[in-house]
């Protein structure tokens, strides 16, 4: 934020580059051949439900859009934080059909103004030794992390790191270690 | 209200009254020493570097003088978790979480950039509210660090302090010199600083209500939850007003760092509250919500 910003007290939404999405299908065969990491064809976008019709709409709407693909029907749960998540599953093998839906969800959400209520968008994948990995793309940095959960609000931060050294060259990934949120319960990490 | 149930942390708020004073004293205290010493303007850089060092060390004296503790994402993994998440959506650097031991439901935000910032709830803020009470209120403090309010109010007293300095010992210095024009000359410069004083007083406090109602906005638009924000905003006003004036009357120094303010008595002049009215914030929130509630052009 700007000094100028700042002084007046305006909060500047965050233009988004949801595009790098598409980068995601070369990410995950450079983790199949580098590490052995499978897709699971999960991939979730998670968003702050905002009150009001407008809103309500607009996510109907979504999930109708999801749905006309005539695959299994969009999962929607809202985790203890009282964030949103729409599950969509694909065939593993189809994982630029999967992320050309998450770029869709985002893209409605935003045309329709929410843009400032997304949060995250994870794509589901699983190690060798068959621990949870996800792939978390943060909407506002317009970066990716990987996110492995073990257990109870614990991570396995050397799995994360190793697949951090793998995707560095196919997505851009989020320098600040201190943004990568831990996403312990999300669905669609297997 | 003859009676209350709220129990108040007395002591803390002695705390707070002698930091505040202190303070005070040390201002212009040593600003008083040093221009009777060197002259006066030695003294204005003085009380500059003074301001400077409050709004430098901003986060330390407030937290100290709440006798705040930080604590771990181990130690409370649910408030961490929900700054986490509102970071993430804000997309700003997550300060550190503070909790201070008292049963005054509030919560502020301190330090000198969103870098070096701090945010502290009470442990009464965290047993009144819901999660989404709490959420709301929790973005509300964190756009109050993304707007740099610390550091812009700081920079708005340090004006006032500066003038109320020399309206305090300016004529005395003027008076103690014996040249041909010094005296008139100092007296004109006195009379000026009153008046800044008073303008600068008014503004800083106009100033700061403003910057209230930007960060209830600007958080009623973060959470997307408006409602949540009122209705947090209603349950600690109306807490806020079943405690003695007494007690309140002394956390008053901590108040323009504070979600709502400790001190609400209704014949307090709303041109010198730090804090617009609940049934300003409520309105523009409710204005907000009707924001969200339209589908987009």
């Amino acid at each position: 934020m700007g000094l100028w910003d700042s002084l007046l007290g305006r909060h500047k939404p965050v233009e988004a580059n949801l595009d790098v999405l598409f980068a995601v299908p070369q990410a995950a065969l450079t983790l199949q051949a580098g590490g052995g990491f499978t897709p699971l064809g999960t991939g979730a976008v998670c968003y702050r439900a905002n009150e009001g019709a407008a809103f309500s709409v607009t996510q109907t709407d979504v999930q109708a859009l999801l749905d006309a693909d005539g695959g299994p029907a969009v999962e929607r749960s809202t985790d203890s934080y009282g964030f949103t998540w729409l599950l969509d599953r694909q065939d593993p093998a189809d994982l630029s059909g999967l992320v050309t839906e998450l770029h869709a969800v985002n893209t409605s959400l935003q045309d329709n103004g929410f843009g400032s209520s997304l949060l995250c968008s994870l794509i589901g994948f699983t190690a060798p030794s068959g621990a949870p990995l996800g792939l978390v793309y943060l909407y506002k940095r317009g970066t990716f992390y990987p996110f492995a959960p073990a257990g109870n609000q614990q991570r396995d931060n050397v799995l994360e790191l190793q697949v951090r050294g793998l995707i560095e060259g196919d997505l851009p990934v989020e320098p600040e270690l201190g943004r990568w949120l831990g996403l312990w319960g999300a669905p669609g990490l297997g | 209200m003859a009676k209350t149930r709220f129990r108040s942390d007395g002591g803390l708020t002695a705390r707070m009254g002698v930091v505040t004073f202190l303070l005070g004293a040390v201002y212009v205290g040593f600003g008083a020493v040093l221009v009777y010493y060197s002259g006066p303007v030695l003294g204005i850089v003085i009380v500059i570097a003074l301001a400077w060092a409050q709004w430098y060390f901003s986060d330390k004296l407030a937290l100290a003088s709440m006798r705040a503790r930080e604590v771990t994402p181990e130690q409370a993994p649910e408030l961490h978790g929900v700054i986490d998440r509102l970071c993430a959506l804000a997309d700003m650097p997550k300060p550190r979480v503070h909790i201070a031991d008292t049963d005054l439901p509030n919560a502020f935000a301190t330090g000198r950039s969103p870098q070096h910032s701090s945010i502290c709830v009470t442990t009464g803020i965290l047993q009144r509210l819901s999660a989404e009470e709490l959420e709301g209120v929790l973005s509300h403090e964190l756009a109050h660090v993304a707007n740099r309010d610390v550091a812009i109010m700081t920079v708005a007293s340090a004006l006032g302090l500066l003038a109320g300095f020399i309206t305090r010992w300016g004529l005395y210095f003027g008076g103690g010199r014996r040249d041909s024009n010094g005296a008139p000359a100092m007296l004109v410069i006195w009379v000026v600083s009153i008046v800044v004083y008073a303008i600068s007083f008014l503004l800083t406090r106009a100033l700061s209500r403003y910057r209230e109602l930007s960060a209830d906005r600007s958080a009623a638009y973060l959470t997307g939850k408006p409602s949540a924000l009122a209705s947090a905003l209603v349950k600690i006003s109306g807490d806020m007003g079943r405690i003695p004036t007494k007690d309140l009357r002394q956390a008053e120094a901590m108040n323009a760092f504070f979600f709502a303010p400790a001190f609400s008595r209704d014949s307090l002049s709303a041109l010198i509250s730090t804090h617009p009215s609940t049934e300003r914030r409520l309105q523009q929130l409710s204005s907000v919500a009707a924001d969200l509630g339209r589908p987009m052009q």
